[in-house]
This record gives structure tokens, sequence and C-alpha cells, in this order.
């Protein structure tokens, strides 16, 4: 063996010395325990009881369309959906935080937010139903259109935040996801850069605990999601997402801060699936009752009903009304849904360009003369 | 001086047809592509599109006046000065039939079909000068950043150090930090973010450094800008540009060095182009950061250095969607895009000393193909090569020859042929990375085999 060197011997030990560069915590906000009892103070929005009304309303009209639409799915007259089942208050409590001109950037459980931004019951039900002129929303016209890819929303986002700032307005973007989507690339790299730029951007994880059939703790090692907004430098957050009131008060901050030109912020909202993933799931093959039933306590629903029946601004009649007035409301969108014609050959390419290029005018014509020839 | 606007004929059969609508009234500046009237037959549809520019001046057929004679004058627009080029092209929505109509029920599936109008010749558009293709897109973009303040532009370096390739020049300096942004190394981030202020209102040009890296962002390219404004039913377009080098570069060894024309022409929802003069860079990026749709922009890093005599002409735009014949010619038609434009003049060179003519066309845009230009050129010469330095399977050649066996089989006196990079990665060792890119030669042999 040769000796082809050899490492230069220090004649100086260094003492080693280290200090703490950062610190970080993760807080957890809850107004209402799982009885509907109050922990504390109310923020200013739920001071009065009677307030409340409209969130209380907005998740009973979501378990309404939520349940409308399973049905119409079940009994063929609908495609896949994803029921929201459980976790209406994370889309109330965050929707109800933004300002008219604040942009939503949903995922495909989200219809409760949509909803409360004034999205239809229709127009969904079209969407639902394969018909895309139900995302060509009559209300929010800025709003983006329900996003399947898991998380590639979330640059959207960003951008939309991107726009709002080099335009100079005061508003804000918030984007809506699982779980599951905290741990794709885009996320992080939508993150990164609305830290890095400031952006006036709010993501919203609506933590179901389940990534289709994959729990929340194959998803990350990480004690919390929230945690992952400090990597990006931006502040992250638990709310409790089955109390309305924590996911309403933490989103309103967290938009005020954007609007207010203190950048971006990762919000986590603890909730629980209580169905399916999607209509094509079935997810007692993965989770039995045993681990759902217990989350049924809790729900946030319930949770807030008990509160206000509590502080007597809420009695069964208001309930029978209350749910009788929602599901008479989806009834008259299912039958204007199941009323509406299959759309015309040529809607594949309607809106393919802003004008359609001659090479495709050529194949639209020939799929309808066929049309034309067969029918 | 005043421009005649002709009744353009759908087909070489065409005598007469219905003005059937005006879609811009008297006192309207027509810009040059702009849809100005709808015109049918008892066969299709068809919208008239402007070439030349200025004000409508004078509509002297008024919509719905039917048997208007092919080459009648219809309107008059009020040019700015220049020589009259002829001033409208006819886009068809529909094929005129070559033979008489089967009894038999039309197929269901879209069937490729005869693009029968002439294209018009292009607008002329004065002087020239010699300008860098690397100066030719800075001054498009500077330009168009002038005129509409929602464009932008973003990417890694385009800012601070003045674009990787140097493409940005003075662009920081003149707009600031606001509208040219240097992002964190992070493609498919603010690809996605570039989209979604697109969707908000913005009109951001998106900097690949090269398209190497627009891989990591392709998701966001395909699934969402190219299919929003279908999916949201209209509600929500996607005006970008995504532009940089594509292909191989010198050196840069196998995952720098490919192209991506085919794989983003394949895609509905998207327009194509590849510049390869300065003019084409000028005015094909003008056009596709006005156009609302996503618009791809395969530049070559090679052609950065590159001077050509480019219009001087401040206005001066390129419609999307139309090829260029670079060299007119009688025996075979050369197609290519990009560098391999170059390729093709350099081998219609060494034909002509052999005594055959090659007609070169530049493509200029993959989606919308002209198909238009390039089944006339094959029908006068009866033979063609495709010239590209992508590899051969499912490219751009093989779509081209599949349009010209599709409409003028009959017109070809040989088998069409392709010219391609060999189908392997691109090797980095200088004497092998020469061997396996089409040179010159490769495109004469291929011509003299159909010869």
């Amino acid at each position: 063996m040769r000796v082809i060197g050899c490492l230069p011997q220090r004649s100086v030990i260094w003492r080693m010395s280290t200090s703490r560069v950062a610190e970080f915590s993760i807080a957890l906000t809850r107004y209402l325990d799982g009885n509907g009892a109050a922990t504390g103070p109310l923020p200013g929005f739920a001071a009065a009881p009677a307030d409340l009304l409209p969130l209380y309303r907005g998740m009973l009209r979501t378990r309404s369309f939520d349940a409308k639409a399973v049905a119409l799915q079940r009994t063929g007259r609908l495609g896949t959906f994803a029921s929201s089942l459980g976790q209406e208050a994370v889309g109330v409590g965050a929707a109800s935080a933004m300002a008219a001109e604040d942009v939503l950037l949903p995922s495909f459980r989200d219809q409760a937010a949509q909803l409360w931004r004034g999205v239809t019951p229709l127009e969904l039900l079209l969407y639902w139903g394969g018909d895309e002129r139900g995302s060509d929303f009559a209300g929010p016209r800025e709003d983006f259109p329900i996003c399947v890819p898991v998380a590639s929303h979330v640059p959207h986002a960003a951008g939309v935040a991107l726009a709002m700032k080099l335009r100079g307005e005061a508003r804000a973007a918030l984007c809506l996801i699982g779980d599951g989507a905290t741990s794709k690339g885009d996320f992080y790299e939508a993150l990164n850069i609305a830290g890095v730029w400031r952006l006036p951007l709010v993501v919203v994880v609506a933590n179901n605990q389940w990534a289709i059939s994959v729990p929340r703790a194959a998803q990350s090692a990480g004690e919390t999601l929230a945690q992952k907004a400090i990597a990006a430098g931006v502040p992250g957050e638990q709310v409790d997402g089955n109390d309305v009131i924590a996911v309403r008060d933490g989103v309103a901050r967290a938009l005020e801060r954007a609007r207010s030109g203190g950048g971006a912020s990762l919000i986590e909202a603890l909730t629980y699936r209580l169905t399916d993933h999607t209509t094509a799931d079935d997810a007692r093959r993965y989770r039995d009752d045993a681990e759902v039933t217990p989350h049924w306590h809790g729900e946030p629903v319930a949770r807030l009903r008990q509160y206000l029946v509590a502080n007597g601004v809420w009695s069964r009649e208001d309930e029978e009304h209350a749910l009788a007035g929602a599901a008479g409301e989806i009834e008259q969108a299912a039958q204007a849904f199941l009323a509406t014609g299959p759309q015309p050959l040529s809607a594949m390419f309607d809106h393919l360009f802003a004008r359609l290029p001659a090479s495709l005018r050529s194949q639209r014509d020939a799929a309808l003369g066929g049309e034309a020839d067969n029918g | 001086m005043a421009t005649q606007i002709l009744m353009p004929a759908l087909s070489p059969t065409m005598t007469e047809g219905k003005l059937a609508r005006w879609l811009k009234s008297v006192g309207d500046d027509i810009r040059s592509g702009d849809v100005i009237a709808e015109i049918e037959t008892d066969k299709a549809t068809m919208e008239v599109e402007a070439v030349d520019e200025g004000r409508l001046a004078q509509i002297l057929v008024p919509e719905g006046t039917e048997g208007v004679a092919v080459n009648t004058p219809i309107a008059v627009i009020g040019a700015d000065g220049e020589a009259a080029a002829p001033a409208a092209k006819a886009t068809p929505t529909a094929p005129a039939p070559t033979t008489p109509a089967s009894a038999a029920p039309a197929p269901t599936a879209p069937a490729a079909t005869a693009v029968a109008a002439a294209p018009a010749a292009d607008r002329e558009w004065g002087p020239t000068a010699p300008l860098s293709v690397r100066e030719a897109l800075r001054d498009a973009m500077a330009a168009e950043m002038r005129s509409d303040s929602r464009v932008f532009l973003l990417g890694e370096e385009v800012a601070q150090y003045q674009g990787a390739y140097k493409i940005s020049q003075g662009l920081l300096e003149e707009f600031g930090e606001r509208r040219v942004i240097d992002t964190p190394i992070t493609e498919h981030g603010f690809t996605g973010m570039a989209v979604g202020a697109a969707m908000n209102g913005l009109r951001p040009i998106v900097e690949f450094m090269t398209f190497n890296f627009a891989m990591q962002a392709i998701d966001q390219i395909i699934n969402s800008a190219a299919k929003t404004l279908y999916m949201s039913g209209g509600q929500m377009g996607c005006p970008i540009v995504f532009r940089g080098p594509n292909g191989a570069a010198s050196r840069v060894a196998a995952q720098h060095s490919q192209c991506y024309a085919s794989w983003y022409a394949h895609c509905p929802g998207l327009k194509v182009v590849a510049p390869w003069s300065s003019a084409d860079a000028k005015g094909l990026l003008r056009a596709a950061i006005r156009d609302p749709n996503p618009v791809i922009v395969l530049e070559n890093e090679i052609l950065y250095g590159h001077s050509f005599d480019c219009p001087t002409d401040p206005d001066f735009v390129l419609p999307i969607g139309r090829a260029k014949i670079e060299r007119p010619g009688e025996h075979v038609t050369l197609v290519a895009f990009s560098i391999m434009v170059g390729v093709a003049m350099r081998a219609a060179e060494a034909l002509a000393e052999q005594g055959i003519s090659a007609e070169v066309i530049n493509l200029r845009s993959l989606r919308p193909l002209d198909t238009a230009t390039i089944v006339q050129s094959v029908k006068k010469t009866g033979r063609i090569v495709t010239v590209e330095e992508g590899w051969p399977f499912a490219g751009i050649g093989a779509e081209v020859n599949m349009q010209i066996i599709e409409q003028c089989f009959d017109w070809l006196d040989a088998p069409p042929a392709r010219v391609h990079g060999l189908d392997v990665p691109l090797p980095y060792a200088a004497n092998l990375e020469k061997l396996a890119l089409p040179q010159p030669e490769w495109v004469v042999d291929a011509v003299k085999k159909l010869i």
C-alpha cells in the first residue's frame, strides 16, 4: 500500500459553540368545544349569537346540497361527486371571512365556500354533470373554476395574488386545498414564492385526515401541516376546522394581513371526512366504523346548533323551517339541472380558443356534418 | 392611400357567395388578422381576415347581399400611405368538396379536409435593417410592454442578469422590477403563478431559461393554461406567452438538447410558433403577446446571435398561422422550421447547383399549421421533404407529410420524405453531436432519392 496523502493535523481545537437562530411554534385556535360550549370570549363578529345564524344556514344549505348530489349520483343522474359532509365549517368559515372582491380558488370538495360566494347549486350540478357552462359563474366572475388536479391551483392563487399586488389593489386570493395536497411540489413552490414576494395569499388546508385511503400520519412526518409555512417564511397556524367561528376568525386575520401588505399565510383547519372520498370510493374498505364514529361528536353543524340553541336564538321549529327551505332550494336546482338539455356537439369546440383556428373549424364542421347526416 | 378589400374565393371553383355579416363598422380601426366579415356559400361559411391595417373607410356591399361575385370590391380600408397589398385572405370554416358529394352519410369522425383558399401574399412592410434574433425578441417585448401595461416578463435571471442568454437586455432599466421579475428556481411554481396572473387579467411573458426546464412546468402549461378557457365554459381565458430556447444548442448534452415542437403542437388549446429569422422572431413574438390564447414561442439558442434583415416599421407584426415561402422553386418542396430553415436553404443552394430547384417553406407557426401554403407548393412541385431537428416518431414532419397525403396525394410524384435528428438522446461528444443532427447534405440526399 502506498500512502498518497494525509490529513493536516490541527494544532487548535475549536471549542464548539451553538446558538439558537430561530424559534417556532404553531398555535391552535378554538372557540367552541365539541359540545358547542364557548371556551372563552368570542371574536367580534360572533359576539351576538344571532349574528352566527347566517353561518349556520350556510352549513345546512351545503349539507342539503351534498345529500342531493350524492342521491343524484346514486341514481345515475350525476357524475362522480365529492361530498363535504363533516367539513362544512371550513368552507363557510373561510368564505365568510372573504370580501366580495377577493378571489376564491377552490378544490373539488369546496362547495360550501362556493355556495357562500354566490355560485349557484344549479351551476355546481351542471359542473358535476359534465357541463362546462356550470363553471361560467354568473356570480363571482373572478373566482376560479373547481380544481380537480391536486394542488395545481396553489401556484394559480399565488399568481392571482401577484396580479393584485402588481395592480396595487388591497385584495387577496384564498386557496383551498386538502391535507394530501401539502405533500406536492406545486404547494411548496407556490408558498415559497408567496413568502419571498409577500403576496396577498391565504392558503387554507382542510385537513380531513384522509387523502383517499392514506391517513394523515402516512402523509407527512411533521407534527402539523401548518408548520410547512415556516420553511417558506410565512405564518402558519391551526384552527379547529369543525368550529366555524375559529375558521372564520383565523382566515379573517390572515386575509387582513394579506390585504394590508403583510404577505401570505397558511392555515390548517383540523376536520374530518365523515364520508367516502367521492362517490367512486368506498371508505369501508380501508377504515372501519370504530375509526369514524367518534368523529361524529363535535361535527360542525351540530356543534354550532348546540351553541345557538343554548343561547336561545334557535329552536326546533327554526331548524325544521331552515331544513325545508334549504331542501326546497336544492330540489328546485336539481329539477332545473335535470331539465337542462345535453350540450350540442359544437360545445366541445366552443371555448377551445378565443377564436377557433381554421384547422379546428374543419374538424368541428366535419363532426357537425356527420351528426346532422346521422340524425 | 386606400386599399380595396375584394370578395375572396373559398375554393378555385367558387364564383360567387353571400356577404352574410359585417363584423366591423365604418370608422373601426382594423388590425392585421382581425375578422372583418363572414361570407357564405352553399357549401360553407368563412371568415374574412384583414391583412392590411388601417381604418375601415367604406362598406361597398351591405350585409345580407347574395350573389356577390369573387373579386368584387366589398370595402375600402384607408391605409397609412403604404402600397396596397392584397387586402384580405379567406379562412374557410368548412371545406369545398373537390368531388361530388357522396350519397352515403358523411363519416362522424372528424376528417381532415382540403383547405382550398389560396393564401394571400404577405404584407410588404417596407424598409429593413440588419437585426439579431436576440435584439428582435427584446424589441418585440419592449414594444408590447410599452403599449400594454398588463404585459410583464418573469423567469429565472431575466431582470438583474438581463437573461441567461441576454434576451431581456435593457428591459429592467426601462420597465422596472414590477414588470421584469426575477423568480426563484421554481419552474412549476412560477409557471403556475403566471398562469394564475393571466387568468386574473394580466398578460405574462414567461421566459424559460431553456425549454428543457419547462418539463417541470408542463402540467401547468397543458392542464391549466391550455384547458381552462374550455373547462370554465368560456369564463376564464389564459393570455400568456411561454418562450425560451428550444432544441439543441452546442454541446450541452442530452438533457439540455431536445426539441419540444411536437410535444406542444400536439395539444389543443395551445398555439405554437417557431421563429427562424429576426423578422419571424419579432413579428411572431409580438403577435403571441397580443394573442388571447396561450402561445408557446420556441426560440433557438444558436440563432440568437444571427443577424437578418428585419422590417423597421414600428407596427411590424406577423400573423400566427401563416407560413412563409423563403425561396421559390419548382421541383421539390422543403418544409422546415426554426434553425432547420437555414439547413433547408443551404440544401436548396446545393441542389440548385445540380439543376434541382427547391422551394423552401418556413413554417413559422406549428399550430395552427398553414397547410394551405404547403399544399399549394406541393401541388406545384409534386415532392415534399420535411426537415426537423427533433426525433422522427410522431414528429412535426410526420404530421406535415400526413396532411399532404390527406390533401394532395394525387399530386405527389414521389413518397413524402422526412429528414430529422437521429432517434437518440443527443450525444455530448462533439463528433457524435454533429453526426446526430440534420445537415444540408442529408436534405440533398433525401431530395435526390425522390427525383
